[in-house]
């Protein structure tokens, strides 16, 4: 039955895992101050626009090896002082009018989507004709957001090979740096014997101004940032959650002396 | 007993300030029963002595309660219970009140460790038959505890505002909704509002801050009251009040629960705080099990999520729920009905007995054809939480601890916990057909287990019992 238990305990996680895009692992380090900063950069520039950190105070990035000089010369765009929030100046009802929708507030996203996600998500932008925007994504169907970096990652397409069977369409996913998924046709659909496993990956047509490297090092600080804005005392909790432990080690040796002490005569 | 009649408390061993302690002590004692209390719940309460790993849930489930009063005492210091406030002042917690995320983490993982707790202790009482004569007291103000338990959690689960916290309460209040006749205006003055909204959250705010808890408190002061007039029962299932020391009365394999208790408890708290900061400090979402990923986004009455799931907690009684489809009622529960009927007339010879179990059987099977499954899943669901309360005069067995009942309790009892992890499993999934149809595999196993206890206990084949505790 133990093992029974186990089963269902470690399978959990295994039939959670249903998306139809595989997402990338995000190579993010919360402890990695220059990656912060640059994504703090990138955020600030690129984000903090139409979406807003409204959770978030400019003087956290203290936090993250800036002082307030640097962020006033730098980053301090939407506010006039360091103990501000991270807001637009936008309102939401502007927001729908301009927009259609009202821009996500970021404080937390990555708590939500988690940083593979947004890893992914940023990376696997393409052009597409049919959408309001012009863009369109591998890994959120028809998402109303732009892709606001084409300037740097260039503009990309998506491509569609046709497979006999799953086996080859994975085979050749696996080689891809970007996110790919595989569309499988009923028999129905595509005919007897035809190629059914169409395996849909995208490849950049007009380069940008970073290299496809580059780029991903910019996404991968950008979600660092993010994921640390997330929840800023993180490495904080971890830290105190050593010493923490250290004492209630000495607290659980000093309990287990005392109860065997007091229960020795007990037969 | 007038003050002058009641003997001085003295304290003994050397100490500087005995004297003036023994004066207080006795002031206090000559006006309020001090040390007569003391005695007869702590250093005179004789509990027995083999206490195993499983009688570790009830202190500990008392010390969650203590922790996450005094967590949420510095929650409500900064939490705005505010619809257009809640989600955003959570994060304020979180990132600027100092040590804020210590208290809300200890708060959100203590909400889980005390179902963890509480469930293990019930199923301690399921193990050892504790919930038998003379305990159904006990064991019915440890069922209102639960219960107080879930509607505590229930509420406090809107509070932070997110889109699970928002959709889960309008899901939950909605199934009231499906109640004949009064149903749909009973949610809405639940609600207080024809959607899950501020004057929702007021109102939760309030229920889980001071209602529920002050119930709660109040039970569990009863559930333990009740323990310590009957005495607590051991892995062994036999009375130590059966063999008593001839001179001073005390059962024979007991300990008085002060100081041998306090002090192995205070193990059991130990061992539990290093399990709980290990969540608190280094797993706070526990891989989404205790704090959503959905839960991030601050709740949108536009916005319906894909997939709405009840913290795992509650995903057993959710399963159940949703495994209640068109199909389960016309070919399982119906039928089922008509055979536990069969089976109750068969069994028992009084005519009254027998002429209202037809009735009831009849009416429910007219219900099954005049009402929505969604209605009978709704009671399905209520009935797989209180069925336990019915515990004490369902198992029929000569002997209360499973070392001496036989194969088909052990059986029964092992099926039953897998089909609670399974119901509760699936209740953390998207619905496909494949899992209802396990889903209503387990939903019958779980009531199967219940309504067919007084037979499978009484038909078991047990061993005798010891006269006395055995070691361990």
């Amino acid at each position: 039955m133990r093992a029974l238990v186990l089963a269902l305990v470690l399978a959990a996680p295994l039939a959670a895992a249903e998306e139809s895009v595989r997402l990338d692992a995000a190579p993010i380090d919360p402890r990695d101050v220059a990656s912060l900063q640059a994504g703090a950069r990138t955020f600030v520039n690129y984000c903090l626009n139409c979406h807003a950190a409204g959770m978030m105070r400019y003087h956290k990035l203290l936090e993250i090896g800036l002082n307030e000089q640097q962020i006033k010369d730098n980053l301090l765009f939407t506010a006039d002082k360091v103990g501000e929030l991270m807001n637009v100046a936008m309102t939401r009802r502007e927001a729908k009018e301009w927009l259609g929708t009202v821009p996500p507030d970021l404080s937390v996203i990555a708590r939500a989507r988690g940083a593979d996600w947004l890893y992914t998500y940023l990376r696997s932008f393409y052009r597409d004709s049919e959408s309001a925007t012009g863009w369109n994504n591998m890994v959120y169907e028809r998402v109303a957001m732009p892709h606001v970096l084409w300037t740097l990652s260039g503009q990309q397409v998506q491509v569609d090979r046709k497979f006999k069977n799953m086996e080859q369409a994975e085979g050749i996913a696996r080689q891809q740096k970007s996110a790919w998924k595989i569309d499988v046709l009923t028999p129905e659909q595509a005919g007897k014997d035809a190629e059914r496993f169409i395996l849909k990956t995208i490849r950049t047509e007009t380069p940008g101004s970073l290299s496809q490297l580059e780029y991903d090092l910019l996404v991968r600080d950008l979600v660092n940032f993010m994921t640390w804005m997330s929840e800023p005392n993180q490495l904080e909790r971890k830290q105190a959650g050593y010493v923490v432990l250290l004492v209630l080690l000495v607290l659980l040796v000093l309990a287990y002396l005392l109860y065997k002490e007091f229960w020795k005569d007990v037969h | 007993m007038a003050a002058a009649e009641k003997q001085p408390v003295t304290i003994t061993g050397a100490g500087p300030l005995n004297g003036v302690m023994s004066g207080l002590l006795t002031w206090v004692d000559q006006r309020f029963p001090l040390m007569e209390s003391w005695r007869s719940h702590m250093s005179e309460y004789y509990a027995p002595k083999n206490f195993n790993f499983w009688y570790y849930f009830g202190s500990l489930a008392l010390f969650v309660l203590v922790l996450q009063i005094v967590t949420g005492i510095f929650l409500t210091m900064n939490y705005k219970p505010d619809a257009a406030q809640a989600f955003a002042s959570v994060e304020y917690i979180m990132r600027e009140v100092p040590w804020g995320w210590w208290i809300r983490y200890m708060h959100s993982t203590g909400a889980s460790f005390f179902f963890i707790c509480v469930y293990l202790h019930m199923f301690r009482g399921l193990l050892y038959g504790s919930y038998r004569k003379p305990r159904e007291l006990v064991w019915i103000f440890g069922m209102l505890v639960f219960l107080c338990l879930m509607a505590e959690a229930f509420f406090g689960y809107l509070l932070p505002w997110g889109q699970m916290s928002y959709w889960g309460a309008q899901v939950i209040v909605n199934l009231f909704g499906a109640i004949p006749l009064i149903g749909p205006d009973l949610a809405i003055w639940i609600r207080g509002d024809y959607v899950v909204s501020d004057a929702t959250l007021n109102r939760f705010f309030a229920f889980h801050v001071i209602a529920v808890p002050l119930v709660l408190l109040a039970l569990v002061g009863a559930h333990v009251l009740a323990l310590h007039e009957v005495g607590s029962n051991n892995p062994d299932g036999v009375e130590i009040k059966n063999a008593k020391d001839p001179k001073t009365g005390i059962p024979l394999d007991s300990v008085p629960f002060h100081p041998y208790y306090t002090v192995k408890d205070t193990f059991g708290v130990a061992v539990f705080l290093i399990i709980f900061s290990i969540v608190v400090f280094f797993a706070p979402e526990m891989g989404g099990y205790f704090l959503e990923a959905n839960n991030f986004i601050a709740a949108d009455p536009l916005k319906t999520p894909l997939h709405i799931a009840p913290v795992w907690y509650f995903t057993p009684y959710y399963s159940i729920l949703r495994a209640t489809t068109d199909d389960f009622v016309l070919w399982v529960l119906a039928p089922g009905v008509i055979a536990f009927a069969a089976l109750i007339v068969w069994s028992v010879k009084n005519t009254a007995i027998r002429g209202a179990v037809g009735a009831i059987a009849a009416v429910l099977l007219l219900g099954f054809f005049a009402l929505d499954a969604k209605v009978w899943g709704v009671v399905l669901m209520g009935v797989s939480v209180m069925i336990f309360f019915l515990l004490p005069w369902l198992d029929r067995s000569p002997v209360k601890s499973i070392r001496y009942k036989g194969r088909i309790t052990k059986v029964a009892i092992a099926a039953f916990v897998v089909a609670f992890f399974v119901l509760g499993y699936l209740g953390t999934q998207a619905v496909t057909s494949g899992r209802t149809v396990l889903a209503q595999v387990g939903t019958a196993i779980y009531f199967l287990f219940f309504f067919l206890m007084p037979w499978w206990s009484k038909m078991d084949k047990t061993t005798r019992e010891p006269h006395r505790v055995t070691g361990k």
